[in-house]
Formats: C-alpha cells, sequence, structure tokens
C-alpha cells in the first residue's frame, strides 16, 4: 500500500543532479516526505514535529557521502536519529534487591497483557527464577480462567484467584503466598482499563502503593494511532512505569507507537510480542524498530545489519552463483539461515530497493513455523538432492517426507517455492540496478 | 432481523432494531461498571467522544477565532488537527484539497463555511451506497459472523449484539469458534449465560469449522433466528489463519446455503492507519459486510473510519462505546461527524 521511504525520497533526489552538499532547499522536499511517512507509521503528531525538525539541523550542510545519493543520505540521517530516540538496545528486567519481587503489567483493554504475563513467566524460568502468576482482572469474562490455563500450560504456579475478590486483595494474598509456593517473582495480570477511568486507574495505584512492584510495564499494542501518546503519558504519571513492552508486533504495523510512548515517557521498551505463542516474545531492536518505521525499504539499516551477520565471502559466492543460475537448495537453506538471524523473510525483501513490490507476492513469504518446517525438510535431503533439486523424483520425495515428519505435498510446495525463489533471484540479479550485492553486502 | 436490517428500514418509523431505543422494552441489565445511565445516545457518543471533541473542536475553534480570512497557514494548522485524529495521510491531503479547491474559487471566505464545508466533505467520505446483502431464506436463521485481529473486541461485541436481539426477542445462538486463545470458549460461555443465549463448543484445540458445522446444525434444528459466530483474533498477514476462516465461512455456507450473510469485522479505535491494512484484508478474504469500530469511550479519535470508508466502501455499522453489555450502538455518520465539530 505504501511506497517506501527510500523509494519516494529517490524519486524527490532524482531531479537533483550531481552530488555534493545538503542544502536547506534540497533538503527541504525530502523532509516533508519524511515527514509524510512517518505520520503513515502512526508516530504521534507532536513527536514527528520534532523530529523534523533535528534531522534538518542535521542533514543541511552536510556532505554527501561517496557511495550514497543523496536521498540514502537523507535515509541515513533519519534512521540514526530514530535509532537515537528509540534508546539503548537490551533493556532487560532488573530484578534486583530482596524477593520476591513484583512484576505489574499495565495497559487498555485488548493490548495483550494476559498473554504477555504468561510470556513474561516462561521467559523468567528460563533464566532459573520462580515465576508466579497472578490474575487480577476480577472484570474481563473468563480473564482469570485464561491465565489459569496459561500457567498450566507452560507449567508455572498460578494464585487461585477465586469469584468475589478485590484486585488488591488478590495481589496481597498472592504475596504473601509466594514463599509457599517457592516464587521469587510475581506476574500481576491487571485487568485493561482506560486511562481516563478515575476508578480503576486509582486501583491500580493502590495496588501499587501496598505492593511496590519492581516493574511496572504498560504493555500497548504495536498497531496504536496517534492516542498512544495520551495512553502511555497518563499511565506513566499515575503509576511511573518502568518500561514498555510492545505486543502484536508480527504484523504489518509500522510501530510509530513505539517512537511516540518512547518519546513522551522516556521509558525503554523492554520486549516485543510477535506471535500468539508463549515462546513469542523477543527483546527490543531500536534499529530495527527504526528501520520498520521507515518502511523496512532502508537498504542503509540492511547494510548494517549485514555488516555484522553476514559472512562476507559467502555472500560474494551466493552472488556469483546467482548470476550463473547456480543457485541451489543448499544455498537456499544458508540464506534462510541467514533470514532467521536477520528478521523475517519479508523484512528482507523489503529492504531491497525495488523489491518492495515482492512482498505482495504471498508465496515468497512463509511464516517463521514455515521456515522450520522448510529447513527440516531441506536436512532430510541428501547433498546431491540438495546440489541438484531436480533428481527429486516421487520416491525421494517420498522419503523426504518422511524424514523429515512432513507431508509430501510439503515437499513439493517447497520445491515450487524454491523454483520460484531461484527464478526470481535470477531475474533481479540480471538486471541492472538491482545488483544483488546491495542484498548480501 | 430488526437488528440487521436496520439500515435499510431506517426510514420505518418504529422499526424495532439495535438504532431504536424503544427496542426491548424493559431496561437492559447492568453490570459493575456503571456510572452514566441515562444520558441517551446522544449523551453517550457524546461523553465518549467528549476527549475528541476537546482536542479537535476546542483546537478548531482556538484556530478559527478572530480570523475570518482563509490563510494557507490556517489550512496547514486544519491539517495538524485532522492529523491527530487518526484520519491518514491520504485522506487527510484530500479533505484540505477539496476545501482548498473551495478556498480559491472564493466560495469559503470565511472559517464558518469552511468548517462546514470540511464536516460535509467527511460525511461524504463516511457515506456508503448501501449493497443488498442476501436475506435468509424463510424459517432460517440469519447469521453473522465476526472476525478481527487479536483483542479488539470481537467477543464482547457478540455478547452486545445478543442482548440487542434477545431484548427483541429473538433466540440467539453463539458459536464459541475461537478454539485457539485459553479460555475463549468459557468467555462466550458467560457472555451466553448473561444474555440467555444457547453456546455450541467443542474443546480448545477443536477445528473451528468443526464447531461451526455444528453450531449451523444446532442452530436449524432449533429454528433460533441468529447465529452469532466468536472467531479466533489473527492478525490479517497470517496467510494460514486467513484461509482458516475462509474455510469456516465455506463450511457455514455448505451448512445452510447463503450464508453467513453477514461478515462483521471489528476494527478498534485505538488503532492507528494499520487499521486500513486489516480492513482490506480480511475484505479480500471474506467479504466483510459491517464494521464495529469498539472503544470509543477512550480518547481514541477513531478518525481512520473516515478513510476506510472511503478507501473501502464498507459501512461502518455499530460501535462500541463501553464494556457494558448495552454497550453497542448504531453508527450514525452524521452523529459522529457531529459530536467531532460541535
Ligand atoms: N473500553 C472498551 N472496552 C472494550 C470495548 N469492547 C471490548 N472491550 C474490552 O476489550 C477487551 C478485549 O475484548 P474481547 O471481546 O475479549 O476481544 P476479542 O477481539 O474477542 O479478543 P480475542 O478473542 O482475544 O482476539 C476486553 O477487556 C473487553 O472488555 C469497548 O467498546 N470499549
Ligand atoms: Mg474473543
Amino acid at each position: 500500500m505504501f511506497d517506501s521511504l527510500s523509494e519516494k525520497l529517490n524519486r524527490t533526489f532524482k531531479k537533483l543532479t550531481g552530488r555534493g552538499r545538503l542544502t536547506e532547499a534540497n533538503v527541504q522536499d525530502a523532509l516533508k516526505e519524511v515527514r509524510l511517512a512517518l505520520l503513515e507509521a502512526d508516530v504521534n503528531y507532536k513527536v514527528v514535529k520534532k523530529l523534523v525538525s533535528d534531522i534538518r539541523d542535521r542533514a543541511v550542510g552536510q556532505d554527501v557521502l561517496e557511495s550514497l545519493t543523496p536521498g540514502q543520505q537523507i535515509v541515513k540521517i533519519v534512521n540514526e536519529e530514530l535509532t537515537r530516540l528509540m534508546g539503548e538496545a537490551r533493556m532487560g528486567l532488573e530484578l534486583v534487591g530482596r524477593t520476591p519481587h513484583v512484576l505489574m503489567l499495565v495497559g487498555l483493554q485488548g493490548s495483550g497483557k494476559t498473554t504477555t504475563a504468561a510470556k513474561l513467566a516462561r521467559h523468567l524460568r528460563k533464566q532459573g527464577r520462580h515465576p508466579y502468576l497472578v490474575p487480577a482482572d476480577i472484570y474481563r469474562p473468563a480473564a482469570v480462567d485464561q491465565l489459569k490455563k496459561l500457567g498450566l500450560e507452560i507449567d508455572v504456579p498460578v494464585y487461585p484467584t477465586e469469584p468475589g475478590q478485590r484486585p488488591e486483595n488478590i495481589c496481597l494474598n498472592a504475596l504473601a503466598g509466594a514463599g509457599r509456593e517457592g516464587a521469587d517473582v510475581l506476574i500481576i495480570d491487571t485487568a485493561g482499563r482506560l486511562h481516563i477511568d478515575e476508578t480503576l486507574m486509582a486501583e491500580l495505584e493502590t495496588i501499587k502503593e501496598r505492593l511496590h512492584p519492581t516493574e511496572i510495564l504498560l504493555v500497548a499494542d504495536a498497531m496504536t494511532g496517534q492516542d498512544a501518546v495520551t495512553v502511555a503519558k497518563d499511565f506513566n504519571d499515575r503509576l511511573d512505569i518502568s518500561g514498555v513492552i510492545l505486543s502484536k508486533m508480527e504484523g504489518d504495523a509500522r510501530g510509530g507507537a513505539a517512537l511516540s510512548i518512547r518519546a513522551i515517557t522516556g521509558k525503554p521498551i523492554k520486549f516485543v510480542g510477535v506471535g500468539e505463542k508463549v515462546s513469542a516474545l523477543e527483546p527490543f531492536h531500536p534499529d530495527r524498530m527504526a528501520s520498520q518505521i521507515l518502511g523496512m525499504g532502508d537498504i542503509l539499516s540492511l547494510i548494517e545489519k549485514v555488516q555484522d551477520e553476514f559472512d562476507e565471502k559467502e555472500a560474494k559466492e551466493l552472488e556469483r552463483k546467482l548470476k550463473r543460475s547456480e543457485f541451489n537448495l543448499e544455498d537456499f537453506r544458508s540464506q534462510l539461515r541467514q533470514v532467521k538471524k536477520l528478521g523475517s523473510l519479508e523484512e528482507i525483501l523489503g529492504m531491497i530497493p525495488g523489491l518492495g513490490k515482492l512482498k505482495k507476492l504471498g508465496n515468497l513469504k512463509p511464516d517463521e513455523k514455515e521456515l522450520v518446517k522448510v529447513e527440516a525438510i531441506i536436512n532430510s535431503m541428501t547433498a546431491e538432492e540438495r546440489r541438484r533439486h531436480k533428481i527429486i523424483n516421487g520416491s525421494r520425495r517420498r522419503r523426504i517426507a518422511r524424514g523429515s515428519g512432513t507431508t509430501v505435498q510439503d515437499v513439493n510446495r517447497l520445491l515450487k517455492n524454491f523454483v520460484q525463489t531461484k527464478k526470481m533471484m535470477e531475474r533481479f540479479t540480471k538486471k541492472g540496478g538491482l545488483e544483488i550485492p546491495s542484498f548480501f553486502g | 432481523m430488526a437488528f440487521f436490517k436496520w439500515k435499510r428500514d431506517s426510514k420505518t418509523e418504529g422499526a424495532p432494531g439495535v438504532g431504536s431505543p424503544a427496542a426491548g422494552g424493559a431496561p437492559p441489565p447492568r453490570d459493575s461498571r456503571d456510572g452514566d445511565q441515562g444520558l441517551g445516545f446522544f449523551g453517550r457518543l457524546r461523553q465518549g467522544l467528549s476527549k475528541t471533541r476537546d482536542s479537535f473542536t476546542g483546537k478548531l475553534d482556538l484556530l478559527f477565532l478572530g480570523k475570518k480570512e482563509i490563510t494557507e497557514d490556517l489550512l496547514d494548522d486544519l491539517e495538524e488537527i485532522l492529523f491527530t485524529s487518526d484520519i491518514g495521510v491520504a485522506t487527510t491531503q484530500e479533505l484540505i484539497a477539496s476545501v482548498q479547491e473551495k478556498v480559491a474559487r472564493k466560495e469559503l471566505r470565511d472559517t464558518d463555511k469552511l468548517k462546514a464545508a470540511l464536516r460535509d466533505q467527511m460525511l461524504a467520505f463516511l457515506k456508503v451506497d448501501e449493497v443488498g446483502h442476501p436475506l435468509p431464506h424463510p424459517g432460517e436463521p440469519l447469521v453473522i459472523m465476526v472476525v478481527g485481529v487479536n483483542g479488539v473486541g470481537k467477543t464482547t461485541t457478540i455478547g452486545k449484539a445478543a442482548h440487542r436481539f434477545r431484548s427483541e426477542g429473538r433466540e440467539v445462538l453463539l458459536v464459541a469458534g475461537d478454539t485457539f486463545r485459553a479460555a475463549a470458549v468459557e468467555q462466550l460461555t458467560i457472555w451466553g449465560e448473561r444474555v440467555g443465549a444457547t453456546v455450541i463448543k467443542q474443546g480448545s484445540g477443536a477445528d473451528p469449522s468443526a464447531v461451526a458445522f455444528d453450531g449451523l446444525a444446532a442452530a436449524v434444528a432449533r429454528k433460533v433466528d441468529v447465529v452469532l459466530v466468536d472467531t479466533a483474533g489473527r492478525l490479517h498477514t497470517k496467510i494460514n489463519l486467513m484461509e482458516e476462516l475462509q474455510k469456516i465461512h465455506r463450511v457455514i455456507g455448505r451448512k445452510l446455503p447463503g450464508a453467513p450473510h453477514e461478515v462483521w469485522l471489528v476494527l478498534d479505535a485505538t488503532t492507528g492507519q494499520n487499521a486500513i491494512s486489516q480492513a482490506q484484508i480480511f475484505n479480500q478474504a471474506l467479504g466483510v459486510t459491517s464494521i464495529v469500530l469498539t472503544k470509543l469511550d477512550g480518547t481514541a479519535k477513531g478518525g481512520i473510519v473516515v478513510g476506510i470508508s472511503r478507501e473501502l466502501g464498507i459501512p461502518i455499522r455499530l460501535i462500541g462505546i463501553g464494556e457494558k453489555i448495552d454497550d453497542l450502538r448504531e453508527f450514525n455518520a452524521a452523529d459522529f461527524v457531529k459530536a467531532i465539530f460541535d
């Protein structure tokens, strides 16, 4: 639906011939595009205003780097500015001092608190902690039930909230019983509420006063629009939150809310939720978030990522193979592994200028589950099969399916996808302007 | 089926339905989170939108205060206000362009006229031509499938809508098609008990199409009037999950030709530009017949609706203005825009 920002900027800068220096005048048009891109990404209006003026100050007078077009130079500045604003990477939970620690999740209705509570419990247990889940949402039908079931699923104890108990008492009782459960971290799942609901906001303040939580985390939906600042500000003013968790990040939202919330509260984004499964919790990466807000068409951040994640020799080899149509399943697999390291395939595609359109080819973007399956299938092939996919006949397909615990249809689909990808990549490598080196460093 | 035909019947005085406060006779039961009863539809809507109005019209008035001339600066400021209402880049630019043209032609010489023109233009964007949807065959139930991304308010909307139908004296059957999220079945069951509707369910992890099939069979056997099918929240970008929805849709149609008669897409008013993508993709997959816009009782502006209506031509039919059983209202474009501008 949207052109990527770098595509737009490149168009804006088409008129400018030559390179040289960024001036007030030639930056002006580019900044208009930047402004609209940020607004389109749901960054709050006021935040955009401040950001654009900062970027202008930085950009004007800069020399355009030898290797970049003016458009790319601007994108680079924008990207750096956004990343800076987004804060440091990997701000984990700060659970220091006396146990049991209390961790409290707050937020609007439907923002994803209950699922996040279970995800955090799982995460903490993996770090050797002993979490205790506390269902304090007595309002939404079956909310307590939901957390109880999730606790069962991940084998983490859940305080047995009973109907009629008040949230404050639930929390106090749970705290008192934490020792008995051998727990050292309480995770309180509070009811979703509007930031303007006086009664319910006061309820949270009471819980805070009585339990002194180590962390109060605001769970916010990554798809939130302009209102994110109002909500975050109100929750932060009342509760002095310690951080933010962004939920539902795996969709196609550009996630400008992240920037808005960060700008208005100054509080770190600590995790992102990337799926409905209890395992779908990831640390927050400011740089990834920045390029996502910019529409992922950001070749510069790809270059940066590629620089530290990719083996350069491997990349050159891949490029050579693509040019000579020697790209095989072995390469496909190592590419998939790279994709897993770097983020989603869709993200990768989105970052190659001109390939943005390919994102719309649904069959070229398997989901993460799919990736695991694909890798299992390729693992079950012989080296010879990986090199020469054409020899994989019916009986080989059956063997591969059995070996990888998949079906023959899965194998067929994978081979079809592979052939398509191969064709597409070869086509784009051969055409001018879309040289693969920009993809693989 | 007064409820779902309401719009087409709206000119007929006294037609019972969600929009007529008279429907149902006795006042509906209320739950614990009360405190603003008796305001009536407009009152509640305006109360819900008060924040919107404060920030929107407040700014608008400030902007226009003492300014009779329409200047370029004024239009710029106007653009700011539209953006902060989540109206989005494309729609805002169109709205501005539409008034700009008139300003240039000197049709809008003062700010009052400009305001009115903006309001009209927004109304025009919100106006969707009614297309006739298939009606249930006589003696068969009206089947409504409710879809949307996670946490937008699908199950709650079903509870509220069921209550509405019940208060019109209709037999309602709920289908617990969310077999994925923990305790989703229990949540719907509680709503079923609250409103007096049968809930057809299977264990969690069951195939939602199978549950839908069972639900339809039961609905036909029991000759109920309305079937509301709950579905698991899903991001529109998950191809396999969208295919699962299409399968549920197909299975329902196989069991009862012509059904589902309605597909309601629930959107959260707090959502920004992504709501457009949601609407597009759910619509492509299933043919959305109506949009329900929830959580308008917060401070979110809900302006995204203007863009969706304009881009996709899907009518916004209902709004959610709270968590209580009767916090479901008819969406009325005139009231909506009026509540913003007044
Ligand atoms: N303030 C407010 N809250 C609402 C409204 N509609 C629903 N909610 C709340 O939003 C939360 C999520 O609602 P659900 O009905 O469970 O949403 P859902 O779409 O069924 O969620 P999933 O099935 O988990 O995808 C609940 O806490 C509801 O009470 C509304 O109009 N206003
Ligand atoms: Mg639900």
